[in-house]
């Protein structure tokens, strides 16, 4: 089953920059899937896209699974993690986590109980009432994964979430996104430009080549879950590393 | 299950009740003092008449012997600047509002908004008055609101298109509408910049307050203090004068002080201005 179907879609910015030339793309349901490439090959272009931000200059994007009447990246409930935290500093880690109920004009009592829930879950329950800049960059970040979380998405989209932070803070993450991905059954797409990263979390990876941003290749990682630190260590990663590092550079070299 | 990272909160108690140094009050004192200590004792010493310059001493007499028509005009002169200021802080940023809503509507005023400002305010003092004769207050009111709405329009305005773009996008992607990014959005992100505008116009009302009150020049009983200032050089009266002097420079300090203290209150939890650097 797929969550949702690009078909041929391309993309033109006004400047006549191609961002995008024939991405076809079938998301299945329950999938981690990694898009991978060098900058300005579009990635995150594809993401926004997914999310309805922004038009399409030709091709479809399709949701199966929507129900019927309903199009578009509304009718899914979305998630969307970017790469910078994308807090507002005026407002409290609970309020911030809760601004897309919100925006949906959920009633108090129940978004509260949704928000607390979402917070527990990333390990920031007794930090509600903080405001971001008494945060560090990985906190901030759980914040940002927290808003995401409280729509109870069935797709997440996340872009390069995690590049900003240390690595320390960075394989913490990765650990705590997926024990998550595992309990909640969500289908996850993630653009990273660490192979490595890629790699330790995906079911899947598609790898772009840039100008103009397409799919060079689609990869998929075979490897039981769950994944834990030995798993960055095993011969099994090692192999999938190189073949991902492989098709990288031939979709640079081409 | 995440794991709670070592918390950061120690740098809460810093930033929410920054610690006055106490040189930061101490000094300027201790200079004020040593300033009026030296000009008492050169007015003395020198017998420097006081129609040329009075020794503080001699200012503070006059303060206290005129108390009764200076504190009166003081509070006319103060009531126009507050009006102003208010009318100032409220259109100024409802305008704002406004344009952020229509382009067309900002197309159309900001060049207006801008020609006002530019103008001179004593060159257009004296029409203001000859237009609203009837009404002195009124008069008044709007040649201290020119002077003091633009920075507040001006600072509003940049705010409200200063918004962070990711935000932006983040509130498009959860459906938000028009009227839910302005109010939760823009209107938030825009308030360091329009606190910074008020901060202006506070000082800005006051002194348009008192140029218009010199064009304007009306004798009588209800009039501001820069009237009782033109009255006092007229009578040779020059320590009254410079008591008028010290009321308003009092009175600007205090807006200044006022308007400080509501931006540290409404910004000090979030916004870089108002947080102690740590380290």
């Amino acid at each position: 089953m797929s969550v949702v179907t690009l078909s041929r879609v391309g993309k033109v910015y006004s400047n006549g920059t191609v961002a995008l030339d024939d991405v076809s793309l079938d998301v299945r349901d329950g999938e981690f899937l990694s898009l991978v490439g060098p900058s300005g090959c579009g990635k995150s272009t594809v993401l926004r896209l997914i999310a309805g931000l922004g038009e399409l200059t030709s091709g479809r994007i399709e949701w199966p699974g929507a129900a019927r009447g309903e199009t578009g990246a509304g009718a899914h409930r979305l998630g969307f993690v970017f790469q910078e935290p994308t807090l507002m500093p005026w407002a409290t880690v609970a309020a911030n986590v809760m601004l897309p109920l919100k925006l949906k004009g959920m009633a108090r009592a129940e978004a509260g109980r949704r928000v607390a829930a979402a917070l527990g879950r990333v390990g920031l329950e007794t930090f509600a009432k903080a405001y971001p800049r008494e945060l560090s960059g990985g906190m901030k970040m759980r914040v940002s994964i927290a808003r995401a979380l409280v729509t109870e998405p069935n797709l997440l989209l996340m872009d390069e979430p995690f590049a900003a932070l240390d690595e320390i803070t960075r394989f913490k993450l990765n650990n705590d996104l997926l024990t998550l991905w595992q309990e909640q059954r969500w289908t996850v797409i993630f653009v990273t430009h660490s192979v490595y990263e890629s790699v330790y979390l995906s079911s899947r990876i598609v790898v772009m080549a840039a100008r103009p941003g397409r799919i060079a290749a689609d990869l998929a990682i075979d490897a039981p879950y769950p994944r834990d630190e030995g798993f960055r260590t095993s011969t099994a990663y090692n192999g999938f590393c190189r073949t991902v590092s492989a098709a990288l550079r031939e979709a640079m070299a081409a | 299950m995440m794991q709670e990272e070592p918390p950061t909160l120690e740098a809460k108690a810093d930033a929410r009740a920054p610690a006055v140094d106490p040189l930061r009050i101490i000094m300027p004192i201790v200079i004020g003092i040593l300033f009026l200590g030296t000009w008492e004792a050169a007015v003395r010493v020198y017998h420097v008449p006081p129609y040329i310059l009075p020794g503080p001493w001699a200012i503070l007499g006059a303060l206290i012997e005129g108390w009764g028509s200076l504190f009166h005009s003081l509070l006319i002169t103060l009531q126009v600047t507050l009006s102003a200021f208010l009318l100032a802080a409220i259109g100024g940023g409802a305008l704002a509002i406004l344009f952020t809503r229509s382009r067309w509507i900002e197309l159309s005023l900001y060049p207006y908004a801008v020609i006002l400002q530019v103008t001179p305010i004593v060159a257009i003092a004296p029409l203001i008055i000859i237009w609203v004769k009837d009404d002195t207050y009124l008069a008044l009111l709007i040649c201290a609101w020119i002077v003091a709405f633009f920075p507040v329009l001006s600072n509003a305005t940049l705010g409200l298109s200063s918004t962070d773009h990711n935000l932006l996008n983040l509130f498009q992607l959860y459906g938000a509408t028009r009227r839910q990014v302005l109010w939760h959005l823009r209107v938030p992100s825009a308030l360091p910049y329009y606190l910074g505008g008020v901060r202006i116009a506070g000082g800005l009302a006051l002194i348009g307050t008192v140029v218009a009150e010199f064009v304007a020049g009306t004798g009588g009983a209800d009039t501001g203090l820069a009237y009782r200032i033109l009255e006092a050089g007229y009578r040779l009266q020059i320590p009254r004068m410079f008591a008028a002097l010290f009321l308003i420079a009092s009175t600007g300090i205090l807006i200044f002080l006022g308007l400080s203290l509501v931006t540290h209150l409404v910004l000090r939890n979030w916004h870089e201005s108002a947080v102690r650097r740590e380290s």
